[in-house]
């Protein structure tokens, strides 16, 4: 339940409405509400309403059934109209449970709010205390704490309220440790506000709407746990409780069950009300319009003429790509088309280079040869062929799957941009080298080791059994581009798809891998792919060329026709952003073998 | 490794310490009439005060304190202010039947947790919305309402097994189980509901990274990849639920030993509890916060296995 909510500021009201509308619509929610103001109807005015007095006894009527002599739901074992005390005891339940949730409030939030603001000692050792009370047994603790303190709902309920106050505190915490460096904030502080108006203004906004899901999920806790001690016999026993009515419920269970039923379900439609609200709560924040990470781009979707079953030109080439379209449906039945209409081919040994802002649809459109877009994307139209062979047409995307999981590693490859982020941290980076070796190539461990050390020598790395037994975050990101661009070649594929190589790495690095990729291809004689925004490095490697915007491909063709004379001024404006005032990057590169860090930083275990 | 296991322990051993302590000043107040609850109400003001001297409460609150840390540290929680048997022997006689529970409740919460949660997250649609459902309502019922609900039905009602009672293990296999099977029920439905709901989003979060999508451009079958990459990315959350669960259910069964009339550590901690029985009060805190600590050290262990950074953070 400590789950956060990673929330972005929003225009108030607007929010608060929707939010208070999508929690009607939503039918569990709208339940939840309606039995918690039921609930709390009975809280307030059960004690008037109550047809008898709750404690009365009348052992002539005991264990009446219900409906005899106006006992609506009959009486227990010592005459009590059950129906009174049920009244009744809403109130000490909802009582308590507020106090659990203010204590923990009151502990939680301010501790929260200045463990994630000012972080330091303060948050170590505030952080030490919850993980201490996280592992404490709340029951244990409760009945030490009565054991000690007394029995009575209130302290048990305060104590309680302590042992939940490290969810608030956690979930305080990280909202504020999330917006502490956002840029509003930073421009508050810049603009003079005090931090304690800072807190009050900005942060607690943000946390509010996680707090108040929390504090409705301790409520249903705090419930669920007063009656289970007033069941163990240490509440009041003055007090009519739901608790308490449950004890003597079970204690009857051979002879009247129905006792036990009563503040069974009252318990339970209380409590679950509080959790179903909470979830439906944070289901409604969930589902509020977020802010558009990237502008959709308004397209019409391309005519999906039917594919020709082989496109004749095609087989001549290592791939085609003809006319492919790519989309994400939105919901209300609209699709997002972030690649329309896009052709282009590359031949065995040729480099191609895909060039284009962000969210050009270059990404997406590698992704679609690889068979490897997000499970929400969807093929529009337009049909992608290796060497003859058709991977991917329009709507066959689970089809395609299939023939593509033969061809992927072996025959086509793949480049990732991020190297950090594309090993898996909990496994050897000798292991994810000589796995796919063994499983995609069928050769033995000892073979597979082998050649894996032989492709980290020809990457250059200098220390090749070094780097072949680290973790990936025990190298450096530039060696961790080296190890990706072994695995990628290491079952000598035919095609090389290479998403921004070069993108995540330090200047100097940039150089290196490339001379490293040109080397890998002329050595193996592979079509390369080559995604990028960088025109420096299309000049440095590719052949061809195709620049896209908005998902369509604007001008195709020769590399040094292109960077002479390109045609269209989008391509104009692009290589004329990249080599303003700057060398083209080709003259940049140091043509001597530049040095080679391998220098993997051992972390002790 | 080494020296993350020992900062752990350390880390342990002082948890140990200041929950202990606060436990012990907290309850000395409290001893105050426990002389005379302990003789009855016929006994004389001089008996009583004969019976606060036997038991040590004439004397000041820090030598009281340090007699029992001497105590304890030697392995001594003293004998019981009511019955006078050893404390040590009363909880050590009622671990099996605890432990018999709350392990074989988590090792079944494991399980299924992770079947029903990387279903969810794997095939979602109608089993992720099942998922959703099911555990909403496992959490909004109390367990112990769980419990007399089970009770009633399959105990009174269809008299498939025993309502109350113990049967240890030794004894007999067959109504060991029987006698467990109600009590793993009532504390599991919630375990694996809550457990299940976090391998899912962790199985979600693990299945969105960028090196599983590289994992599978190198032609590695998509069985593989789920089951040894994105299960251990995604098993390290799952464990830490799983240790805050055991912790939860050492308190739950307080409440189930009660209903189901089970003689474990959650039943003697209630008796001494209602009596004032201070050192087996005392003795049971000690040996729970020792069962938390050593759960929370082999998870952490575990993760660290898993995760080859977290053995160095």
């Amino acid at each position: 339940m400590t789950e956060t909510l990673a929330e972005t500021p929003q225009p108030e009201a607007a929010v608060r409405t929707g939010v208070f509308r999508r929690l009607l619509k939503n039918p569990l929610g709208l339940t939840a509400l309606i039995i918690l103001g039921i609930v709390v109807l009975t809280g307030i005015f059960g004690p008037v309403i109550a047809p008898f007095d709750p404690n009365k006894a009348d052992l002539v009527n005991a264990l009446a059934g219900p409906g005899t002599d106006g006992h609506l739901l009959g009486t227990d074992s010592a005459g009590r109209d059950v129906f009174s005390r049920l009244l009744v005891g809403a109130q000490s339940t909802l009582l308590a449970a507020a106090l659990a949730a203010v204590v923990a409030l009151l502990i939680g939030l301010p501790t929260g709010l200045l463990a994630g603001y000012f972080g330091g000692k303060f948050d170590s050792v505030a952080s030490w205390c919850t993980n201490v009370l996280m592992s404490l047994p709340a029951i244990i603790i409760l009945l030490a704490a009565s054991a000690a303190l007394g029995r009575s709902v209130w302290i048990s309920m305060t104590v309680f309220g302590v042992l939940m106050s490290p969810g608030m505190f956690r979930l305080t915490r990280t909202s504020v440790q999330a917006v502490r460096n956002e840029l509003y904030v930073d421009a508050a502080r810049v603009a003079g506000l005090s931090t304690a108006s800072i807190i009050g203004k900005h942060i607690l906004f943000v946390v509010r709407a996680p707090l108040i899901i929390q504090t409705s999920i301790v409520c249903g806790i705090a419930i669920a746990i007063q009656a289970a001690l007033e069941f163990l016999g240490l509440g009041d026993p003055l007090t009519p409780t739901w608790g308490v009515m449950l004890n003597e419920g079970f204690i009857n269970i051979y002879g009247s069950p129905i006792l036990a039923v009563w503040p069974g379900l009252a318990i339970s439609l209380t409590v679950g009300s509080f959790v179903v609200l909470g979830n439906a709560l944070r289901d409604a924040l969930e589902d509020a319009p977020k802010f558009k990470r990237t502008k959709p781009i308004q397209l019409t979707p391309p005519r999906t003429e039917s594919v020709q079953a082989v496109d004749l030109a095609a087989a001549d080439h290592l791939l085609s790509v003809s006319r492919l379209g790519v989309g994400y449906p939105q919901q209300g039945g609209a699709t997002k088309v972030v690649v329309a209409d896009v052709s282009f081919h590359v031949d065995r040994g040729e480099v191609l280079g895909i060039v284009g802002e962000s969210g050009s649809g270059k990404s997406q459109t590698a992704f679609s040869i690889l068979g490897l877009l997000p499970d929400e994307a969807e093929i529009l139209g337009g049909s992608i062929s290796f060497d003859g062979i058709p991977l991917v047409s329009a709507g066959g995307n689970r089809l395609s799957q299939g023939r593509l999981s033969e061809l992927r590693g072996k025959r086509i490859a793949y480049i990732p941009q991020e190297p950090m982020s594309n090993l898996d941290p909990n496994f050897t980076i000798g292991y994810q080298l000589v796995r796919p070796l063994t499983r995609v190539l069928g050769l033995s461990k000892a073979e597979a080791t082998a050649r894996a050390l032989e492709l980290l020598t020809i990457v250059g790395i200098t220390n090749p059994q070094r780097t072949f037994d680290a973790y990936p975050h025990e190298v450096s990101g530039g060696m961790a581009q080296r190890v990706l661009i072994a695995g990628a070649v290491s079952c000598n594929p035919d095609l090389l798809i290479a998403d921004e190589p070069t993108t995540a790495l330090d200047v100097t690095v940039q150089a290196e891998v490339l001379d490293l990729l040109r080397d890998l291809q002329a050595r193996f004689n592979m079509g390369v792919v080559l995604v990028t925004h960088n025109f420096g490095v299309v000049a440095d490697l590719c052949d061809r060329v195709v620049v896209m915007q908005n998902g369509r491909v604007v001008e195709s063709g020769d590399v040094r026709t292109i960077l002479r004379a390109p045609r269209e001024q989008y391509t104009r404006t692009l290589l004329g952003a990249m080599l303003e005032g700057k060398t083209p990057m080709s003259t940049l590169t140091v043509t001597e073998p530049a040095p080679v860090f391998d220098a993997p930083v051992k972390v002790g275990l | 490794m080494v020296s993350f296991i020992v900062r752990r322990l350390i880390s342990g051993v002082v948890v140990l310490f200041v929950v202990s302590s606060l436990t012990f000043f907290m309850l000395y107040f409290s001893a105050t009439s426990v002389a005379r609850n302990i003789l009855g109400e016929s006994a004389t003001q001089a008996q009583v005060h004969l019976k606060e001297i036997e038991l040590g409460l004439d004397q000041p609150l820090f030598s009281r304190y340090f007699d029992w840390l001497g105590g304890a540290l030697s392995g001594n929680f003293g004998v019981s202010w009511f019955n006078s048997q050893p404390v040590v022997e009363s909880i050590v006689g009622r671990l099996p039947t605890t432990l018999s529970i709350v392990l074989v409740t988590i090792v079944i919460a494991a399980v299924l947790a992770t079947l029903f949660g990387v279903a969810a997250a794997v095939r979602r649609g109608w089993v992720d919305r099942l998922l959703q459902i099911v555990s909403i309502g496992a959490s909004a019922i109390p367990q112990f309402v769980v419990a007399i609900v089970l009770v009633t039905v399959f105990a009174i009602g269809l008299q498939l097994l025993p309502a109350t009672g113990y049967v240890p293990l030794t004894d007999n296999v067959g109504g060991w189980l029987a006698s467990i099977t109600l009590p793993i029920i009532a504390l599991a439905i919630g375990a694996v509901a809550s457990t299940a709901q976090q391998v899912r989003s962790a199985v979600i979060t693990v299945l969105s990274r960028d090196y599983v999508r590289t994992l599978r451009s190198r032609g590695l079958a998509p069985r593989e990849i789920l089951f040894r990459h994105v299960l251990r990315g995604a098993a390290p959350a799952g464990l830490t639920v799983l240790s805050l669960q055991f912790i939860g259910m050492l308190g739950g069964v307080v409440v189930l030993e009660q209903i189901f009339a089970l003689p474990g550590l959650g039943f003697l901690a209630l008796q001494s509890t209602t009596q004032g029985d201070m050192p087996v009060l005392m003795g049971v805190v000690v040996y729970i916060v020792i069962i938390v600590v050593v759960v929370n050290l082999l998870v952490d262990l575990a993760v660290g296995w898993l995760n080859p950074k977290a053995r160095v953070s």
